[in-house]
């Protein structure tokens, strides 16, 4: 597969690269797992195996040898030698082929999904490009044009599956902004007030918001913070906490808040307030910038649920493939 | 340096925190001291040869640590009681640890580094002072080379790996009144040297790779943290170089040995200068001076 134009931000990922946040390596992979796997599946393909992730604007791939793709996550309009082809589709293409990609029309994040993977050597147990130090996926960057990424032999089935399709019902809903938080980890630094509002505030999605992390645009925070004597080793700003490790997912309280996302720096030593619920995670990650978000406080008991009937939907759709 | 021991340190009762669904956060104190990081690293080393199924990640820091499961194979509150258990049994004094000793040259006040925190000065706390002269005031040393000489004078755990791949935090292992403190940049910069030795909090940390970063600048390493492609001899294992128990000194070097190492760095020949110790916290905390000189002989 040839990359024709490499859109705005187009990166290989895979399910990610875990076991390693000790010594400070976050795990990448998709930022929209649901979307990642779904597309593998509607090509004959492992869930682990190698997409592209694109982000707000399409790559333009040629196929050089024919091929069996699905194009999944946010709408971009794909097209397929100038031809329309349907999103959460398994679409064939013949050698030659080129596969057009436009700006999202909802959503953030599209990925592209070709039976037999993109077949490049992990790097410590995975394919997923991890730009910040350079590794995995294409030269450890972004693709661009002119850059050539092998494919893994597809499938026995592959040709069973050219078609398949995931019921419009199944196809989340990128227009939906309410994402569920565990409220944790410090939130104790926050005082009763301070935690209440914010909850209750308007969040906007700021213009860094990436695979680190997103930054909120909101009221000030320092205010909704308990005054206390800073314990020893901690600094001397009311956010600071001695560094300590953050979870993805996790809400720090650095100057205005950041959720971290599958690039996430791994620790530091600002408050941490909450985490996002695992597959909102996804959701947020296709929230568009400038986007309001509202964060709905749930329990562990009722992340677990959220977390199952997700694991479920997924289950019913591996199926039914 | 005077004949203190380590005072060992009363924690409270940790706080079990979930992170979202997949996530446990434990805090075992809001401070940092010898004996929170130390448990953090006895818990999470214990957890791991556990047999627990479904950890995902373990990952000790300073004064607490923090662990991914897969929640349908493990539920939060089991995995917080079996916490719980390992905190009860666990006796800091009795545990012991392979830790490797390096040696980490230090050019103190370079250039570099210079040049980077003049820059950024607006953010800082004292704009007319650079951060080695803020920080030797501020922890009552009377000249920056007594500053430097202290920092460079006794040992540095890694306390954490962590914010980047390979990025240590390392805390001095010394007693509590000889600790320097020092707050963070007011503004954090949007530039840092690779492999600047930086402080912020009670911790020192190298930085791996260029990029943000709120700590006070003193200096800069010729040799690397991080080896992506595992060229030098010392990373063979991993692409990052100390593991959080491991045991830094700072040694003060000048221009010309700078650049000496940093040639056969770049031509992938530099041999890091280490060895392995049993480190035995309670022969520590009893003598802290006597123990690092020992330590270090194994740099000789």
């Amino acid at each position: 597969m040839r990359i024709l134009d490499g859109g705005l931000v187009t990166t290989v990922q895979d399910t990610g690269r875990h076991g390693h946040y000790h010594i400070g390596m976050p795990p990448s992979g998709a930022m929209d797992q649901f979307a990642h796997k779904v597309g593998n599946w509607l090509v004959g393909n492992d869930e682990s195996d190698a997409t592209l992730e694109m982000t707000y604007m399409g790559a333009d791939v040629e196929f050089e040898d024919d091929a069996v793709f699905a194009v999944t996550g946010a709408e971009m309009e794909p097209t397929l030698e100038d031809e329309p082809v349907p999103m959460w589709t398994a679409v064939q293409a013949d050698a030659g082929d080129t596969l057009s990609l436009e700006f999202a029309t909802e959503g953030a994040r599209t990925y592209l999904a070709v039976a037999g993977g993109v077949d490049i050597v992990p790097v410590m147990g995975s394919r997923s490009t991890y730009t910040l130090i350079g590794i995995g996926g294409h030269e450890g960057r972004s693709l661009e044009a002119g850059d050539e990424l092998p494919i893994g032999e597809p499938s026995a089935d592959v040709d069973d599956v050219i078609g398949n399709s995931i019921d419009e019902a199944d196809r989340p809903d990128y227009s939906t902004n309410e994402i569920n938080v565990v409220m944790g980890l410090c939130d104790y630094r926050l005082t009763d007030e301070g935690r209440q509002r914010f909850l209750d505030a308007d969040w906007k999605v700021s213009d860094e918001a990436d695979r680190v992390g997103y930054r909120f645009e909101g009221p000030d925070i320092r205010d909704m913070f308990e005054e206390r004597e800073q314990p020893f080793g901690a600094g001397t700003d009311v956010t600071n906490v001695v560094d300590l490790g953050y979870p993805v997912g996790s809400i720090q309280m650095a100057g205005q808040p950041i959720i971290l996302m599958r690039d996430a720096v791994t620790g530091g030593g600002y408050t941490t307030v909450g985490t996002i619920v695992s597959p909102d995670r996804g959701a947020l990650s296709q929230c568009r910038t400038h986007s309001t978000v509202d964060f709905n406080a749930v329990d562990v008991e009722e992340a677990l649920e959220i977390r199952r009937e997700r694991d479920e939907l997924l289950t019913d759709i591996q199926e039914s493939l | 340096m005077s004949e203190q021991t380590i005072t060992r340190q009363e924690l409270p009762s940790p706080r079990y925190e979930y992170g979202g669904d997949d996530w446990v956060f434990v805090e075992l104190d809001e401070a940092m001291s010898f004996d929170a990081n130390f448990k953090a690293q006895a818990i999470t080393q214990e957890i791991r040869q556990n047999s627990l199924e479904g950890l995902v990640e373990v990952a000790p820091s300073n004064a607490s640590y923090l662990i991914q499961f897969d929640p349908a194979v493990l539920h939060p509150d089991e995995l917080i009681e079996e916490l719980k258990s390992l905190e009860d049994e666990i006796d800091v004094s009795d545990y012991q640890w392979e830790a490797r000793v390096f040696d980490i040259p230090v050019f103190y006040d370079d250039p570099w580094t210079h040049d980077t925190l003049m820059d950024f000065r607006e953010r800082h706390q004292d704009p007319d002072a650079t951060d080695l002269e803020y920080s030797a005031e501020l922890n009552g040393f009377d000249s920056v080379e007594a500053f430097v000489d202290h920092h460079s004078g006794a040992p540095h755990m890694v306390t954490m790996i962590g914010f980047v791949p390979g990025l240590p935090f390392c805390f001095q292992m010394v007693p509590r009144d000889e600790q320097i403190e020092v707050p963070k940049y007011e503004q954090p910069r949007t530039a840092t040297p690779s492999r600047a030795i930086g402080f912020g909090g009670a911790f020192t940390a190298i930085y791996p790779v260029p990029g943000a970063g709120g700590y006070q600048l003193y200096g800069r390493t010729p040799v690397e943290v991080l080896d992506v492609d595992q060229e030098l001899s010392a990373f063979e294992e991993s692409m990052v170089l100390p593991n959080p128990g491991d045991i830094l000194n700072f040694r003060q070097i000048d221009r010309e040995e700078y650049d000496a190492i940093r040639e056969e760095v770049e031509d992938g020949s530099y041999e890091y200068n280490y060895d392995r110790v049993d480190f035995e916290p309670q022969a520590f905390f009893e003598d802290p001076d006597g123990y690092n000189e020992r330590l270090l002989e194994v740099l000789e």
